[in-house]
């Protein structure tokens, strides 16, 4: 690391150069979360002054239908979406990391709908779930089933999870690639030599060489999962603006930026906060007691 | 040996199956936005009589051109406003030493655990309250104020150059503004670029944000919110669904086939260490 000691006039550049973040960081990011803390203490709509209101928009959470069934589907969703995401995307990594001829089309095609905008892509997803006539449903039709409401609420939760983990894998398994590309050959060899089989390998050098990449992408995949809003949001949308399978981020996008109810969208940011806060601490907690090095 | 070979094989059909089931989708948006309307609950992947009437139609009923310019402009001016801020601040962080700089640069590492959505109320209020709702700056001025994601993706990057480099410059009297323009900044082209890339893919593909500012204003919105809103007017017409929603992946997609490299030692250099 640099060690150039600022002497006069550059102590000023210091501060310039750094100004921005030094905003951002203690201005937006910290100030923001006492800002949102102290706005779920009132009620206000941004029309009329706020007005102190306690705990009362805490308490009323468990009465409000919409925040409860949110809670459950994010929950429900992060522990689908998680894991699959994670051992999909390592799986796809120990895949391309094999000489296999095609390997950097196999790249461009599982990096393919990470790129590609959520909105547009959820889209193409309504189509190909659509009740009448879309592709799977006319494949299940050809195949003599009944067709299936895949957006409705009994079903959306899987629905929304498939499309939502299809568009997580690429990133998931270039941050897996670059793990397995730290891996020194010389393991290999040595195991070869021991004549370990290729279970061997993976089990015993392959996965926990990967220790840290996994820890890293579950804190990661978790964080997203419960910020999780694009694809939700377009594929679960019902025509009163309701949604089918509602997650927090869809609530707090209802209560505060449709309805207003600003004491409320920041009671509820406050929980979902506090809840990946809880699971990060317990994510590193684990990692400590597998003794791998972040 | 032989069953290293078998492995391959197998591996290689798997890998063959996924990559056909994260394509297929964009195949069938291609094929759909190429048939007239009257085709498309035929089932069909190739249309019977393909056209292209669905993309200028599309221009005619929604100002596509606008919501394009729109996004374009916004992810523009973030992108920039990322790039400057963001390597400014590496740099700092990777050269001079100053008071707290470890203690600052794990406060902002950690401020990527904050979920956006915590931010966005406050900074709702802010802009509110600035009379910016309903305009574009709440889409492009926070992209000014640094950001934990580039800020350390740069200062790894800079911290790559040879410190000798600055120190020689310095004794020759040059101030750490024109050591970072001169010298690192056209050093850093690979990290600023691949940056550069995601700054505009983020703003370009952002939803959240772009509705809670200008959730109806198809004259300002940008082309997120315009899918969105047009999903709800002309649902039902595929072809044209499936045509839009092409033109929104499609600058993104190109850039990426020819920025390949940047992209992925993106990734990869966030995500280690």
């Amino acid at each position: 690391m640099g060690n150039l000691r600022p002497m006069g006039l550059e102590r000023w550049w210091v501060l310039v150069f750094l100004a921005p973040t030094l905003v951002g960081l203690f201005v937006g990011a910290f100030g923001s979360i006492f800002a949102s803390v102290g706005i779920s203490f009132t009620d206000w709509d941004l029309l009329t002054p706020p007005t102190p209101a306690g705990f009362s928009n805490y308490a009323g959470l468990p009465d409000d239908r919409l925040f409860m069934r949110s809670l459950v589907n994010t929950l429900a969703f992060a522990g689908l979406y998680v894991p699959l995401t994670v051992a999909i995307s390592l799986f796809v990594a120990i895949g391309l990391n094999r000489s296999i001829p095609g390997l950097s089309f196999f790249r461009v095609a599982f990096f393919l709908p990470t790129v590609s905008s959520p909105t547009a892509v959820g889209l193409l997803w309504t189509w190909i779930y659509a009740q009448d006539n879309g592709v799977l449903n006319n494949m299940i039709t050809a195949m003599g089933g009944d067709p299936v409401r895949w957006l409705s609420r009994d079903v959306a939760l899987y629905s929304v999870v498939i499309v939502n983990v299809w568009g997580a894998i690429g990133g998931g398994m270039i941050i897996f690639l670059a793990g397995l590309q730290a891996i020194p050959k010389d393991y290999y060899e040595v195991a070869a030599l021991d004549g370990a089989t290729a279970w061997q390998r993976l089990w015993f050098i392959t996965l926990p060489a990967l220790a840290p990449s996994m820890f890293f992408q579950m804190v990661l995949t978790t964080i997203n999962a419960f910020q999780a809003f694009d694809y939700i949001y377009i594929l679960t949308r019902t025509g009163n603006g309701n949604s089918t399978m509602p997650t927090l981020v869809f609530s707090i996008y209802r209560n505060g930026f449709r309805f207003f109810r600003m004491g409320d969208a920041a009671a509820q940011a406050v929980v979902l906060s506090a809840m990946i806060m809880v699971l990060t601490v317990i994510y590193f907690r684990l990692q400590k007691k597998w003794g791998g090095q972040p | 040996m032989k069953r290293d070979t078998a492995a391959d094989m197998l591996a290689f059909a798997l890998l063959l199956f996924g990559a056909l089931c994260m394509i297929g989708p964009f195949i069938w948006m291609i094929a759909t936005s190429l048939k007239p309307v009257a085709e498309q609950y035929d089932g069909r992947l190739i249309p019977i009589t393909p056209t292209s009437e669905n993309y200028p139609r599309l221009f005619e009923i929604i100002p596509m051109h606008l919501l394009l310019w729109n996004s374009f402009k916004i992810a523009a001016i973030a992108t920039f406003g990322q790039l400057l801020t963001c390597s400014m601040a590496g740099f700092i962080f990777a050269v001079v030493r100053f008071p707290f700089r470890n203690v600052i640069f794990v406060i902002l590492l950690v401020t990527l655990m904050v979920p956006g959505q915590v931010t966005a109320i406050p900074q709702f209020v802010i802009f509110k309250f600035l009379g910016l709702y309903g305009t574009q700056a709440p889409l492009y001025l926070p992209a000014f104020l640094g950001g934990a994601f580039g800020t350390f993706l740069m200062r790894q990057y800079f911290l790559t150059i040879p410190i000798e480099l600055a120190e020689a410059a310095r004794i020759d009297g040059a101030s750490l503004a024109r050591i970072f323009f001169t010298i690192y900044l056209p050093l850093a082209k690979p990290a600023l670029a691949a940056f550069a890339i995601f700054a505009f893919m983020f703003s370009w593909n952002d939803l959240f944000n772009a509705l809670i500012y200008l959730p109806s204003n198809l004259e300002k919105t940008t082309l997120t919110v315009g899918l969105a809103l047009f999903q709800t007017q002309y649902s039902g017409q595929w072809p044209l669904m499936m045509a839009a929603s092409l033109i929104s992946v499609a600058p993104i997609i190109i850039v990426f086939f020819l920025a390949q490299r940047h992209f992925i030692s993106g990734i990869s250099m966030s995500g280690l260490k």
